[in-house]
């Protein structure tokens, strides 16, 4: 039950005003800027980007700085503000294999049409606190070779050729979108990816870990792994063609799982799918496990019970916004709840030492 | 598409629509009311009422259904330009706009299901008078009783046996704007 | 020169701040639909090729003018800024003008070189990260 009470107006007022206070923290200390944040706090943005479900560097560099680096407060901040958005359209989808790579890696494939494309990654750092970043004023260079520009065709499509990797099959079908229409089950794969890709990155990747430790296990290989920018295309309904309006960072993730067949499909490699917002790669990969994992039904697999095999609880989890709200808002005054509880608890008590009494 | 279907939208739409959407709930809220919609300049053979109810109510997620004259190219590249909502058939429509005759037969509306009586249609219905006289209104939001011009009253005691199901309608002509929700009760005189 | 949907896009994914300093000074113009901040739903395809899904919006400024002589200009561009939707789709009517070589060679040509050079200087960067195999000789072969 929830009770109305008035009051707390002077004590709420003031406790924003500190608020504010200590998120400027030590005046002595130069405040952090917008594009400090954009430029040099880059994965923390691309996290609020795709959790928040809106790709726009420089609205989520201000709910981080708003949000005190609390990543999460500023995923809210973020799904907050596209609410009030009109919206405008909706984009033909994005075609992967024409993104301009940064990073391209396969781990199936040593020798792959393009190469093993590295690019700015932590993977190979000794991951050793480096004291030289303490002190300011670095401009590092990075190295450069001659390129050339043009489409990275998919890894999937070599072993498409002999028919051995389950196809994915061009199809048009206009997708759910449970930002309008609310999330029903049973959920089909694109309404699943939409969840996903916007579910919170330690979920996501618990629930990929556990698939890996045998709660759903789907042997997966990263067949490949990619990350760069895509334009963004749609139709223009007053020019009657479509234009790029714009041009957005991604992560894909392609897994290429063992597959020994089931009563409906031959043995083949089967295909577990990540697309994550921005430089984002524990999380498309993670995603593309639990893809995966949540298919287990139309490839035919047993269902063992897992969590991850299990849309409700995945898709009814994954979501840090509706989780953190229904887990904070117990913090809230349950006055009258507490009240009744409490009255509950005294009348057993007493019924309770009624009847020991009675009995002695 | 023409260059008149470029023009006419709101100017500031913010305000505009804000004030407009005012008046809508206004007459949804009080029936045999009625207002004056305005701050638009729709392509013939659309009321300035029935523009503006569209460009404030309606967007590229409400599938609008154009019956009689309005269904015409101008209304249709004018509704896409500033609007955006999808052309539909009635059957899938939010909105409907015509001529009460033109929106005939009815049932093609939508008029929700019992789970979410929400998703039914909204039929904007052009007339030549309106006044707050004929007949009779009883039921949510009118105090004893209000008066309003019906193209006829069959078709709305039928829709309100169905509530809370059943269609909501807003009556326009030139630039004023009146609201029959599914609630109220109609009655001869 | 390029099409429409040619500089229309260049002119979408252009920083603002060089569009403005490209065309600091605009003509005279008037609004058929003001600068509107709203959203995009970007869509992905399930395994890359595969059905469409909805992946997240994007934020995006749209606008709508009408030069004093009668052309017509549109723009959708990334981000929130208005003034770069209104410039851009002052730029996409004058592109339909006689002013279309001048504005061409001095603003939409330099932006789409600007971004031509951005994305070949990552791609330089990229190659540098290129893994180049070779296997060791094994000891057994000598």
């Amino acid at each position: 039950m929830y009770v109305a009470v008035k009051g707390g107006e002077r004590a709420i007022d003031n406790a924003h005003a500190w608020l504010a206070e200590e998120r400027r923290g030590d005046t002595a200390v130069a405040e952090l800027t917008l594009p400090q944040i954009r430029e040099q706090l880059k994965l923390a943005v691309n996290r609020v980007m795709a959790e928040g479900s809106l790709f726009d560097p420089d609205l989520a560099a201000l709910a981080i700085k708003q949000a005190r680096g609390d990543l999460i407060e500023a995923i809210f901040l973020i799904r907050a503000y596209r609410t009030t958005l009109p919206r405008l359209g909706t984009s033909l989808p994005v075609d992967t294999a024409d993104m301009a790579v940064d990073r391209r890696i396969s781990a199936t494939f040593k020798d792959l049409p393009g190469g093993q494309v590295l690019g700015p990654t932590f993977d190979y750092t000794h991951r050793l606190l480096d004291f030289a970043l303490a002190a300011e004023g670095e401009a590092p260079v990075a190295a450069k070779a001659p390129a050339t520009l043009g489409p990275v065709p998919h890894v999937t499509a070599f072993l498409n050729r002999d028919g051995l990797i389950e196809d994915a099959p061009r199809d048009d079908t206009q997708p759910a979108d449970l930002t309008r229409t609310p999330l029903e089950l049973p959920a089909d794969r694109p309404l699943r990816l939409q969840a996903i890709t916007r579910g919170d990155e330690g979920f996501i990747l618990s629930m990929a870990y556990s698939t890996q430790r045998g709660y759903g296990r789907t042997h997966a290989f990263v067949g490949e792994l990619r990350i760069g920018r895509v334009a963004v295309e749609m139709e223009i309904p007053e020019l009657g063609f479509a234009v790029e309006i714009g041009e957005v960072e991604l992560t894909e993730c392609e897994t290429v799982n063992q597959f020994k067949g089931s009563k409906t499909e031959p043995p083949q490699f089967t295909r577990g799918y990540g697309l994550v917002f921005g430089q984002t790669e524990r999380k498309a990969i993670a995603m593309s496990l639990v893809d995966r994992a949540l298919r287990w039904k139309e490839l035919g697999e047993d269902h063992i019970g897992a969590p991850a095999q299990d849309e409700e609880f995945v898709l009814y989890h994954c979501d840090n916004i509706q989780a953190t709200g229904f887990l904070e808002h117990i913090k809230l005054p349950h006055y009258v709840d507490f009240q009744s509880e409490l009255e509950l608890v005294r009348r057993l008590r007493a019924e309770a030492m009624t009847m020991q009494e009675a009995a002695e | 598409m023409t260059s008149d279907a470029l023009t006419g939208g709101f100017a500031k739409a913010p305000q505009q629509s804000a004030r407009a959407f005012r008046g809508l709930l206004e007459v949804m809220a009080r029936p045999g009311t009625i207002h004056l919609l305005e701050g638009a300049a729709p392509p013939a053979p659309l009321s300035v009422a029935a523009g503006v109810a569209l460009l404030t109510l309606a967007d590229g997620t409400t599938p609008l259904h154009l019956t009689g004259a309005a269904d015409c190219a101008a209304v249709r590249d004018w509704v896409t330009f500033h609007i955006g909502a999808p052309l539909v058939a009635a059957e899938d429509a939010d909105f409907a706009l015509g001529r009460w005759q033109d929106l005939q037969p009815l049932h093609r509306f939508r008029i929700g299901q019992p789970d979410y009586p929400d998703r039914s249609a909204t039929l904007i219905v052009e007339v030549d008078r309106l006044e707050a006289a004929g007949a009779r209104l009883t039921g949510p939001g009118i105090k004893d009783a209000a008066h309003l011009s019906l193209p006829e009253v069959a078709a709305f005691r039928a829709n309100r046996a169905l509530f809370p199901l059943g269609f909501d309608v807003l009556l326009t002509c030139g630039a004023q704007v009146a609201g029959l929700p599914r609630s109220t009760i109609v009655e001869d005189v | 020169m390029m099409d429409r949907k040619g500089w229309m896009s260049v002119l979408a994914k252009a920083p603002p701040a060089r569009l403005a300093a490209l065309l600091p000074d605009l003509p005279r113009h008037s609004f058929l639909r003001p600068p509107e901040i709203g959203s995009v739903m970007v869509q992905g395809r399930v395994g890359g090729t595969g059905a469409p899904f909805n992946l997240g919006e994007m934020t995006v400024t749209r606008c709508s003018v009408r030069l004093e002589d009668g052309p017509v200009g549109h723009a959708y561009v990334q981000g929130r800024d208005k003034t770069h939707a209104t410039r851009a789709a002052v730029v996409d009517a004058l592109m339909q003008t006689g002013a279309a070589p001048q504005m061409h060679s001095d603003v939409v040509a330099v932006l789409a070189a600007e971004a031509s050079s951005f994305r070949h200087d990552r791609a330089e960067k990229a190659a540098s990260t290129k893994v180049d195999f070779f296997t060791m000789v094994r000891g057994e072969d000598k």
